[in-house]
């Protein structure tokens, strides 16, 4: 029996329904259509290689980050992985110092010292950006912990792909999360292949969530391509972790219609592969579902298309005017600098 | 042997020898697809080794060759199957580990430390662990903090296991073989910016040494220790400095466990002045282990202190410029260079 008895109070959650309203869907589609266009600017700056090193792109992903940063609140953390342009927009980081980072300039979000991989934000409690798969988890977990001890009612949002349920890290983090009831909620973004290494060669049991829920953790699993089934999903792990009730796993079931980085000459998958998950597109069916709703109309999506160019556009302007930190300030940030306003 | 082993390639002067172009990164392949015919006991496994062809292209087609069973893609599980290649050397096969780079490894750097480089120890010389364990290591292409460094200095802290850095095509091909023929762990780290890099290697594959440092370029006024990448970078300040009379001597150390103490020594005792070039960070790195033993055993050779260009004592910066200062570089080899000659 764990050391803190959880079950007994554990509360049964209802499947949850979300109403939106239309500005609200419209801004989802937005976010979704923003995290879009922002990438494949990116991947044209990578090849004019003002965008180097490793660039790993979300595109097909959107609804999973969009759909579950809409049901956090601002003093909630996340935690995500070196694929996370999605999720720090999604979450608010600002588009343009995040479009600064991956062209190292000093006016990114990390000062130009993480690029594309290591995206952090304060205002927004971002906690990055982390290139070790796996190396996310038992930070989360920690967060809990904090969270717990502290009396915080935040939710921690844990970002992590299906290749990272391989690594000790999640089995670890797993247990840990549900042995100690922390308030952490997990969102594997299972794309089906870890690089090149499909989840059938990696996985004895390819069942995510079953892997989870062997820990006791409560577990289901979404169509990452729909944003309705991730805001549902979204909802009850937040109100389940909110209630008081330990961590919740979210399986999205996604995938990525690029390249795993700009260097994948991906002979691991075919192309009907590909093509039958594009008519998944998270964006299309979004924009379907809002036309047949009477929702949104060809105005509303040309309006959005065109604030989206702006903003790019803007993002790009911001980092080509940005400035490259002075060589002489290459060792700061090794160790914490003298801050009489610091309290530790 | 003559001058010091300058050349590992030696041509036989009767016969003419078939050369051809290819790169690092085949260099390497060849050394694996050679081990692979030559012992059915070898195989290789690791993180996209397989359907992908390696993260750094370097087993492209060998799945298409061997087969799933010799050319295996692991789960990203750093500890299991680094720690699998261990079991499989005591249990008779031939393992070559592939992590994907040296930030990686610090996830099975257990298995490493705890388990292979003890186990003939612990168990009184019963079980040797006849693994080879390869892997990236290095900064210089603008991967950052998790991706970037070069911590084969501090693996070859540990004994029992032996640390060997391939930074030609000869050794890039011809390191695996003894490598898998030893007895004991050897770890082999290949410089990433290394992989494209192109030259000439003779047809028939030449066997190398995996103990000794060699001479790359023989010179009389100063000694540039160095290995992997830094050795291209020593070469070109040493050209830089020929310009201006100052002859340097480029050793290749190859070997970072056990150094060869005896080539070292060798050379200072010809030169009597020394600038170790490591990317390593610099305190309590391998610079500073190999100047320990110059004081040890060579201090009445030397004309001047002994001189380091290391790498800065930061984690790898993502933006080029810092990245740049952050790397040992040609001209402050020369600047060390000049400074040891006063
Ligand atoms: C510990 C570790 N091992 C290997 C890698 C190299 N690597 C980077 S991403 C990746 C695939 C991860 O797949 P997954 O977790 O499914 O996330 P996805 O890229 O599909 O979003 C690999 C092998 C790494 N960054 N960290
Ligand atoms: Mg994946």
């Amino acid at each position: 029996m764990s050391a803190i008895p959880v079950e007994a109070e554990k509360k049964v959650t209802q499947p949850s329904d979300v109403v939106l309203d239309r500005a609200e869907a419209l801004d989802l589609l937005y976010q979704m259509i923003l995290i879009r266009r922002f990438e494949e600017k990116c991947a044209e700056l990578y090849s004019a290689q003002k965008i180097r090193g490793f660039l790993h792109l979300y595109i097909g992903e959107e609804a999973v980050a969009v759909g579950i940063m809409k049901m956090l609140r601002p003093e909630d953390a996340v935690v995500a992985t070196y694929r996370e342009h999605g999720q720090a927009l999604a979450r608010g980081v600002p588009i343009g110092p995040v479009m600064a980072e991956m062209y190292g300039k000093q006016e990114g979000c990390s000062r130009g010292r993480g690029g594309s991989m290591h995206i952090f934000h304060k205002e927004t409690r971002f906690y990055g950006g982390n290139a070790i798969v796996g190396g996310g988890l038992p930070l989360a977990v920690g967060f809990g912990l904090a969270d717990q001890m502290r009396f915080d009612p935040h939710v921690t949002a844990c970002f992590f792909g299906d290749g990272a349920v391989a690594e000790g890290e999640f089995h670890e983090s797993m247990n840990l999360a549900v042995l100690w009831n922390l308030p952490v909620l997990f969102i594997c973004e299972n794309n089906l292949y870890g690089m090149g290494t499909a989840l059938e060669y990696a996985e004895s049991e390819t069942d995510l969530a079953a892997k989870a829920a062997s820990y006791r953790m409560e577990a289901e699993s979404v169509d990452g391509m729909d944003i309705l089934a991730v805001l549902k999903a979204a909802k009850r792990g937040v109100e389940w972790i909110r209630n008081g009730n330990g961590p919740y796993f979210i399986e999205a079931c996604t995938y990525r219609f690029r390249a795993h980085s700009m260097f994948d000459a991906e002979l691991y998958r075919e192309k009907t592969e590909v093509e039958t998950w594009k008519a998944q597109d998270p964006i299309e069916r979004f924009s379907e579902m809002l036309r047949e709703e009477g929702m949104m109309n060809d105005a509303d999506l040309a309006a959005i298309e065109e604030r989206v160019a702006r903003e790019v556009a803007e993002s790009v302007e911001f980092a080509e005017a940005g400035t490259w930190e002075p060589i002489e300030d290459l060792t700061r940030f090794v160790y914490s600098e003298p801050d009489p306003n610091r309290r530790v | 042997m003559t001058v010091n082993n300058v050349m590992t390639v030696e041509k036989p002067a009767d016969q003419a020898v078939e050369m051809r172009t290819l790169t690092y990164r085949e260099a390497v392949r060849e050394a694996i697809r050679e081990a692979m015919k030559r012992d059915e006991r070898v195989f290789l496994m690791g993180e996209d080794v397989g359907h992908y062809g390696g993260c750094f292209a370097v087993s492209m087609g060998l799945l298409e060759e061997f087969g799933p069973a010799r050319i295996r893609d692991t789960p990203l599980s750093e500890s299991v199957f680094t720690g699998a290649g261990i079991g499989a050397a005591l249990g008779g096969m031939l393992p070559i580990v592939e992590i994907m780079t040296v930030n990686f490894s610090l996830l099975a750097a257990d298995q490493i430390i705890n388990t292979a480089a003890t186990l003939l120890h612990m168990s009184g010389g019963l079980f040797n662990v006849p693994v080879v364990i390869r892997m990236a290591t290095g900064g210089g292409k603008q991967l950052a903090a998790q991706h970037s460094h070069a911590l084969e200095g501090w693996y070859a802290h540990i004994p029992g296991i032996k640390v060997v850095v391939p930074a030609t095509l000869e050794d890039a091909r011809g390191m695996l073989w003894p490598a898998l023929m030893d007895p004991d762990p050897v770890l082999i780290f290949e410089y990433s910016t290394l992989y494209n890099m192109k030259g000439e290697l003779p047809v028939e594959p030449v066997a190398v040494d995996i103990d000794k440092a060699v001479v790359r370029r023989p010179g009389q006024d100063v000694s540039i220790l160095t290995y992997g990448a830094c050795l291209f970078k020593a070469l070109k300040a040493a050209e830089e400095l020929a310009e201006d009379g100052i002859d340097a001597e480029v050793v290749d150390l190859r070997v970072l466990r056990p150094l060869d103490d005896e080539t070292i020594m060798r050379s200072l005792r010809k030169t009597h002045r020394a600038v170790i070039v490591d990317e390593g960070w610099r305190s309590g790195g391998i610079s500073a282990e190999i100047a320990t033993r110059i004081m040890e055993q060579g201090f009445y050779e030397l004309d001047a202190p002994v001189a380091r260009v290391c790498g800065v004592e930061v984690p790898m910066p993502y933006a080029k410029h810092l990245e740049d200062e952050a790397l040992p570089q040609p001209h402050e080899i020369v600047a060390a260079v000049r400074e040891t000659l006063g």
